[in-house]
């Protein structure tokens, strides 16, 4: 039974996966093994992502379904799901730039490996990062940007970290249409991703993950 | 059904040459002098020479896209170049004389502030509406289009945009969703009924609005028009002369949103492939009628969601190459040649895009791998590209020689190359533009 709900959510097949979620609470079968199987098959979506298998529909697909399953489940669930949390993630685009696609990815990819993500939006001014690293003492700091008003905007994040004396208590890491290692090093940053999975990557790395 | 723009017509070398001479005759130009003609009529030779593929041009043409560089350099803001036209035209020569690249983009893309205010439009932020004022205008990402809509757009994508998106999009145009359904008002008994809905207040008052911003457009466009005359009065031709866009691209950018469209691929996969077919002849329309209108070669294609990443490759072939392929050749057919600017990377995609009838396109690329792209690509386009733009902003004058070098080095000896940069250079330090464009028009001969 809960072969076929993964099964279905890997293979993208929606209407059979929300088949299968109604079948097993009609069951009586547990809701938060529901969930779990439900995350589990979302990994396997994530590490075909990896793995060049799939791209953006699929991602964007699987994010769908599980939040649809989540909508059904969550009425029945008698606790919170518990997850195990690797690591604390705070992630905003820069102040000046409204785009967030790149950053909604990588935060679904996040999420799916197993961080916290704290997701502080769009045109998010310097001081509020600082403010939010204060308040949630996150271990890495992604800062997100398409335009090239990032450039500057990223260095000024940077740099308020630093002054506010909190730099080596975080990673930073930068990603976006526009950036590459040239700009990394302009914005005194400690990692670019050059796409949203090498991005997920390099936080693993720094959090000992293999 | 006619079977359209799946093959080449025979007579498109032709059509093409034709067009190239309309372009190149400058008819309506008033040139300064016989200098600037010549100028004019050799630089266009060059880009002629490097996208037709039947000899090297005698220099690499280097024409970069400018975004919204020339504001920052002149020393203005975004907001004074959207609302002061006089401003704008200023900045624009002056980014023209200073660097005088091989082709400039008229700046047809620094769209009037009062317009966009007056139709009060919901799909962007623009400064001092939304972003400061010295800010780019940025796209507001959303799903403006419903899935359950997919069958009324292919019904009627004219209806859909009049009726439906309109109203949505322009706060302004809200009362258009009253229009009348047009192919029923064909007999004389059908007239009254179908104009009533012409006699309402809030559709007189909607209609008086979209004149009122035609009028400032036309303002704005009648000072453009003399600005692009002046520059290329000058020497200078603009880099295309009109603009389309894949049709996946117009479901996906500001129809059904990013996320939306990525769905539709397994939830309504058989709407969206139709709505594409639908939307295909509107697209070969615009290119070929400002294309044939402005007496130009080149139409500018912005090509968003079928990067590397996007999709698989069979996602690729499926929903997004098939009509913009026939796009490409509906506009191959008139004579025109598409300027298909692949922003982000392509380098999965570049065996399907080869797939063209050879010396009729140019691909204009970002982050792809240019030595590959000229390998595939190579053999049918003229490519272009693809100094980044953080070398251009965070670099020096030397890193950006080096990449010129290197670039026109590896893919721009035997023509078929035109130098650029590989997105909208804003945030470019002066200093690297001039270095890129000085040393690339004396190294690339």
């Amino acid at each position: 039974m809960f072969e076929r709900l993964v099964k279905a959510i890997v293979e993208m097949r929606e209407e059979e996966a929300m088949a299968s979620v109604k079948e097993l609470l009609d069951k009586r079968e547990d809701p938060l093994k529901i969930m779990e199987q439900s995350k589990k098959a979302v990994e396997i979506v994530g590490a075909r992502f990896e793995k060049g298998e799939y791209f953006l529909p699929e991602l964007i697909m699987a994010g769908h379904m599980l939040t649809e399953i989540s909508n059904r489940v969550k009425p029945v669930l008698s606790k919170g799901l518990e997850v195990k949390r690797i690591g604390k993630v705070v992630m905003g685009t820069v102040e000046g730039d409204v785009h967030d696609i790149g950053k909604n990815i990588v935060n679904f990819l996040l999420d799916a490996n197993g961080f916290e993500v704290i997701d502080i939006g769009i045109d998010v001014p310097a001081e509020k990062f600082v403010q939010v690293i204060r308040d949630f003492s996150p271990q890495v700091v992604g800062l997100s940007g398409l335009l090239t008003l990032a450039y500057d905007s990223m260095k000024k994040t940077v740099q308020a970290i630093e002054r506010a004396g909190l730099r080596n208590k975080v990673k930073i890491i930068i990603g976006g249409g526009q950036v590459n290692d040239t700009i990394k090093e302009y914005a005194g940053a400690d990692a670019y991703g050059k796409d949203a999975m090498a991005g997920v990557l390099l936080v693993k790395q720094w959090m000992g993950v293999k | 059904m006619k079977k359209r723009w799946t093959e080449v017509e025979a007579d498109v070398s032709d059509r093409q040459e034709k067009q190239f001479a309309a372009w190149l005759s400058g008819v309506g130009i008033s040139f300064e002098n016989s200098e600037a003609e010549n100028a004019y009529k050799e630089r266009i030779g060059l880009l002629k020479d490097a996208i037709q593929l039947i000899k090297p041009p005698r220099r690499v043409p280097v024409c970069p896209s400018p975004g919204f560089f020339p504001i920052q350099y002149a020393g203005s803001t975004v907001h004074e170049a959207m609302y002061d036209y006089e401003a704008l035209a200023q900045i624009w020569t002056k980014y023209c004389n200073d660097f005088a690249p091989d082709a400039y983009n008229a700046p047809t893309t620094i769209v009037p502030g009062t317009v966009i205010d007056l139709l009060d439009l919901t799909l962007y932020k623009w400064p001092g509406h939304g972003v400061s004022k010295e800010l780019p205008y940025q796209f507001v990402e959303g799903e403006y289009m419903k899935a359950e809509e997919y069958q009324d757009l292919i019904d009627d994508p004219s209806g859909y945009f009049l009726r439906v998106y309109f109203p949505r999009i322009f706060n302004s145009l809200k009362p258009f969703e009253r229009m009348p359904v047009f192919p029923l008002i064909h007999e004389m008994i059908f007239v009254p009924s179908g104009l009533a809905p012409f006699g309402m207040p809030e559709l007189q008052k909607a209609l008086h609005n979209i004149m009122e911003a035609a009028s400032e457009a036309t303002r704005w466009a009648m000072r453009m028009r003399a600005l692009n005359s002046s520059i290329m009065g000058k020497g200078c031709p603009s880099f295309s002369g009109g603009a389309s866009k894949a049709p996946f691209d117009v479901v996906g950018d500001s129809l059904r949103g990013t996320a939306g469209v990525m769905m539709d691929m397994y939830r309504h996969p058989d709407e969206l492939q139709e709505a594409c077919e639908r939307l295909t002849p509107f697209m070969v329309r615009a290119g070929v009628s400002s294309g044939k209108a402005n007496n130009h070669s080149l139409i500018f294609i912005p090509l968003h969601k079928g990067a590397d990443g996007f999709m698989s490759d069979k996602q690729f072939q499926t929903f997004y190459w098939p009509t913009l392929k026939k796009v490409i050749i509906g506009l191959v057919n008139a004579g025109l040649v598409p300027l298909l600017f692949a922003e982000g990377g392509y380098n999965s995609r570049l065996e399907v895009i080869s797939d063209l009838p050879k010396g009729m396109t140019v691909w204009w690329f970002d982050s792809t791998d240019m030595v590959r792209a000229k390998k595939a690509v190579g053999r049918v386009a003229c490519i272009a590209g693809n100094v980044p733009l953080p070398l251009l902003c965070a670099g020096t004058e030397d890193e950006t020689k080096k990449y010129c070098k290197r670039l026109i080095d590896s893919v721009g000896r035997d023509g078929g190359f035109i130098l650029s940069t590989g997105a909208g250079m804003e945030g470019a330090k002066p200093g690297n533009v001039k270095a890129m464009i000085d040393f690339s028009k004396e190294y690339g001969v």
